[in-house]
C-alpha cells in the first residue's frame, strides 16, 4: 500500500496518479473523490463543510491579519488588537526602524543568500556522488547524512558555540561573522537524502548516453542530472529558505553583540526593550515575516508536494 | 604490450573512479564533521569534566550526569517535556488529519483554503511566538479572552497561571504542526485506490466503517511518518517555550532543553549542560532507533 502513496506525491513526473485522478473524477461521481465523501451539491452535508472551512481559516489564517491591522495602527496597546487597522499609521515602522530592524532584516537576508546557496551547493553535489556512483562505505555517509537530522542546534549548542569561537585546526573565530550561521547550515541532511531519492529516479540509458559522448563529471551533473530534477531542486530550495529563517538559537550563540541579530533573534529583543509598544513589536513580526511569506506564496505549490514527498521518502 | 596496456589504463580509470564520488561528498562531509559531528564529540567529552575556564577542565567521571538527573528542576523538566511534546504531536496529529479530511479535494477554492491554513508552518517560529503572546493577553480585551468573554466565560491568565502555561503553550505546538501535519496526510489520502470507496459503498458500507477499513489502512505509512517525526521533535522543543514563556511561570513550562540552555549559556555551567544535552541525544537516538524497527517490521508484515 505504500508505494501508491510515494508515486503520487512526486512532484516531478507529468503523469503523476494526481493528475490522472482529475481525468478520472469526470467518470467516478464526486462522492467517491474523498476519504469523507463530501458532496459538490448544495445541501446540509455542504452548509456544515463550508462552515468547517471558515472555522479552519479563522483559527489557522486569521491570526496574520492582527499581525499586519496591529503593525499599522497607532496604539494596539497590546490587548485591543483586530483584524482591522484603526488609526492607521507607519510611526510604528518608523520606531522599529530607529531599533535597528531593516539592519536585522539586512543580515538575516544576507544569511538567508548566502546560507541557501552553500547549502545547495554542498548538499546537490553530496547527493550527485550517492545516487549516481557506486563506492564502498556508501551506506556508511548515507547514515552520516540522516544523522546530522539528530544533531540540531538545540541539542549541540553548548559544545557548537566553543566550535564557533575557535574552529578546529584552523583556529579560526567565526563568531559575529555571518559565516558562524551560514556555515553550520551547510550539510543539511533532509536535502541531501531527498535530493538522492530523486536523481536515483534518472533512468541509467541517459547517463550511458552521455557518457558514450564523452560528457564529463562536472558536465553530467550541471547539464544532465541538474535539469531534470529541477522540481526537487525547488523543493529543496523554499524548505532550505523557510529552515534558515526560521534560526533562532544559531544566530543567538554565534552573535558576539546584538548587531550580529537576525530579524527573528531581534524580534524577542525588542519585545523585552520596554520603551516600544506592541505596535512596534508587531511591526518587527511584519518585518520578519514578509519575505517567508514571498517565498511562500511563490512557490507554495511545489513546497506542499515537496514537503510529502520528502517526508514519506525520508 | 597489448594486453598489459589497456589493463593499465582500465586500472587507472577505476582508480581515478574511486576518487571521484569522494570530491563530490568531500564539502558535505567537512562541514558535517565540523559543525556536527565534532561538537557532538566535543559535547560527550565535556559532560564527562568540571569545565572551569582558565584554570583547566577536571576530570570528574559520571558527576555531571549523576547531578542533571537527579536535579528536582530537570526531574520536573522531563515531565514538562513529555506532557507537551505527546500532547502537542497527539494533538497536531489529530488536528491535522481532521483539516486533511476537510480540506481533500481538487476544487480551486480548496487550494486555495489550503495555501492560507499551511501558513502557520511556514512562519518563523519567533514570529509565532510574538503573535501567540499577545493573543494570549491575560486581560478582557485580548484577543483569544474577549473570544471567550463573547461566550460568557471569564478571562484566562494564559501564560501567568502556572497551572495553565504548559497547556498553553501546547496549543501554540499544534497550531504549527498541524498544518504540516495535514499536507502529509493528503498526499496519503490521495494515494488511496478511489475505486476502493465506490465498491464500498455498493456494499453498503457507511461512512465511519470507511473510513476506518479503507482510509486509515492505506494511510498507516503518512500515519508512521508523522508520528516518528512528532515525537523526535517534541523531546527536543525549545524554541517554541523559549520565545513564548521562556519556561516560566515559576518554571512551569521549564522543558529539557531550555534547562540545558539556562544552565550551559547563563549559569556557564558547561559540563553539566553538555551532560543534559548528551542524555536528550541518547533518548533521541534510541527512540529514532526503535521506531524504525518497528516500522520496518510492520512493513514487511
Amino acid at each position: 500500500m505504500s508505494a501508491p502513496v510515494i508515486d503520487s506525491v512526486r512532484p516531478a513526473a507529468p503523469d503523476t496518479p494526481a493528475g490522472r485522478t482529475t481525468k478520472d473524477q469526470r467518470t467516478t461521481p464526486a462522492r467517491f473523490d474523498t476519504a469523507l465523501g463530501w458532496n459538490d451539491k448544495p445541501g446540509l452535508a455542504w452548509g456544515l463543510r463550508v462552515l468547517l472551512c471558515l472555522i479552519a481559516l479563522a483559527v489557522f489564517a486569521a491570526p496574520f491579519l492582527t499581525i499586519f491591522s496591529g503593525a499599522f495602527t497607532t496604539h494596539p496597546s497590546g490587548s485591543s488588537l483586530s483584524f482591522l487597522p484603526h488609526d492607521t499609521t507607519l510611526s510604528n515602522f518608523r520606531v522599529a526602524a530607529a531599533q535597528g530592524m531593516w539592519d536585522y532584516l539586512g543580515n538575516s537576508l544576507v544569511i538567508a543568500g548566502g546560507g541557501l546557496l552553500l547549502q545547495l551547493v554542498v548538499c546537490t553535489l553530496a547527493a550527485y556522488a550517492l545516487a549516481r556512483h557506486r563506492f564502498r562505505g556508501q551506506a556508511l555517509i548515507m547514515m552520516l547524512f540522516m544523522m546530522t537530522l539528530m544533531l540540531p542546534e538545540e541539542v549541540i549548542a553548548i559544545p557548537l558555540s566553543l566550535v564557533l569561537g575557535d574552529v578546529p585546526v584552523l583556529h579560526l573565530d567565526l563568531k559575529g561573522t555571518v559565516w558562524g550561521v551560514i556555515l553550520p547550515l551547510g550539510a543539511w541532511g533532509f536535502s541531501v537524502m531527498m535530493l538522492t531519492e530523486f536523481m536515483r529516479d534518472i533512468p541509467d540509458e541517459i547517463e550511458e548516453a552521455a557518457r558514450l559522448d564523452g560528457v564529463g563529471e562536472l558536465r553530467m551533473l550541471w547539464q544532465i542530472v541538474l535539469p531534470l530534477c529541477r522540481p526537487a531542486l525547488g523543493v529543496a530550495g523554499v524548505l532550505g529558505f523557510i529552515m534558515i529563517w526560521d534560526q533562532y538559537l544559531l544566530p543567538l550563540i554565534a552573535a558576539k553583540d546584538p548587531t550580529d541579530y537576525t530579524v527573528t533573534v531581534a524580534l524577542a529583543t525588542l519585545r523585552t526593550d520596554p520603551v516600544v509598544g506592541s505596535g512596534v513589536v508587531l511591526a518587527g513580526a511584519v518585518i520578519a515575516l514578509i519575505p517567508s511569506l514571498i517565498v511562500y506564496l511563490l512557490l507554495q505549490r511545489s513546497l506542499v508536494t515537496g514537503i510529502a514527498a520528502g517526508a514519506t521518502k525520508g | 604490450m597489448t594486453a598489459t596496456a589497456p589493463a593499465l589504463t582500465a586500472r587507472r580509470a577505476f582508480r581515478k573512479k574511486a576518487v571521484v564520488p569522494w570530491l563530490f561528498l568531500a564539502p558535505g562531509l567537512l562541514l558535517a564533521l565540523v559543525f556536527k559531528f565534532w561538537p557532538m564529540a566535543k559535547g560527550i567529552w565535556l559532560s564527562f569534566f568540571d569545565v572551569r575556564p582558565f584554570l583547566g577542565d577536571r576530570w570528574i567521571g559520571l558527576d555531571n550526569y549523576t547531578r542533571v538527573l537527579t536535579d528536582h528542576r530537570f526531574q520536573e523538566a522531563i515531565g514538562h517535556t513529555l506532557v507537551l511534546g505527546i500532547g502537542q504531536s497527539v494533538g497536531a496529529i489529530v488536528v491535522g488529519f481532521a483539516l486533511a479530511l476537510l480540506l481533500e479535494g481538487q476544487a480551486r477554492s480548496l487550494k486555495i483554503l489550503r495555501t492560507a491554513v499551511f501558513l502557520p508552518a511556514v512562519t518563523a517560529t519567533a514570529v509565532v511566538g510574538e503573535l501567540w503572546r499577545l493573543m494570549y493577553y491575560p486581560t478582557s480585551d485580548g484577543l483569544i479572552n474577549s473570544g471567550l468573554h463573547f461566550f460568557g466565560l471569564g478571562t484566562v491568565q494564559f501564560l501567568d497561571n502556572p497551572n495553565i502555561a504548559l497547556y498553553s503553550t501546547m496549543a501554540m505546538g499544534i497550531w504549527i504542526w498541524a498544518p504540516y501535519n495535514m499536507v502529509i496526510f493528503l498526499a496519503g489520502l490521495a494515494g488511496v485506490d478511489r475505486s476502493l470507496y465506490e465498491a464500498a459503498a455498493m456494499d453498503g458500507v457507511s461512512l465511519g466503517q470507511r473510513l476506518r477499513y479503507v482510509t486509515l489502512p492505506a494511510i498507516r505509512p503518512a500515519l508512521m511518518i508523522v508520528l516518528t517525526l512528532a515525537t523526535i521533535r517534541g523531546l527536543r522543543v525549545f524554541t517554541e517555550v523559549y520565545v513564548l514563556t521562556g519556561g516560566g511561570p515559576a518554571g512551569s513550562t521549564e522543558v529539557w532543553m531550555t534547562r540545558a540552555y539556562t544552565l550551559g549559556f547563563t549559569r556557564n555551567d558547561i559540563g553539566g549542560a553538555s551532560a543534559a544535552s548528551v542524555v536528550l541525544l541518547c533518548v533521541t537516538l534510541l527512540l529514532t532507533v526503535v521506531v524504525n524497527h518497528l516500522r520496518t517490521r510492520g512493513e514487511a508484515r
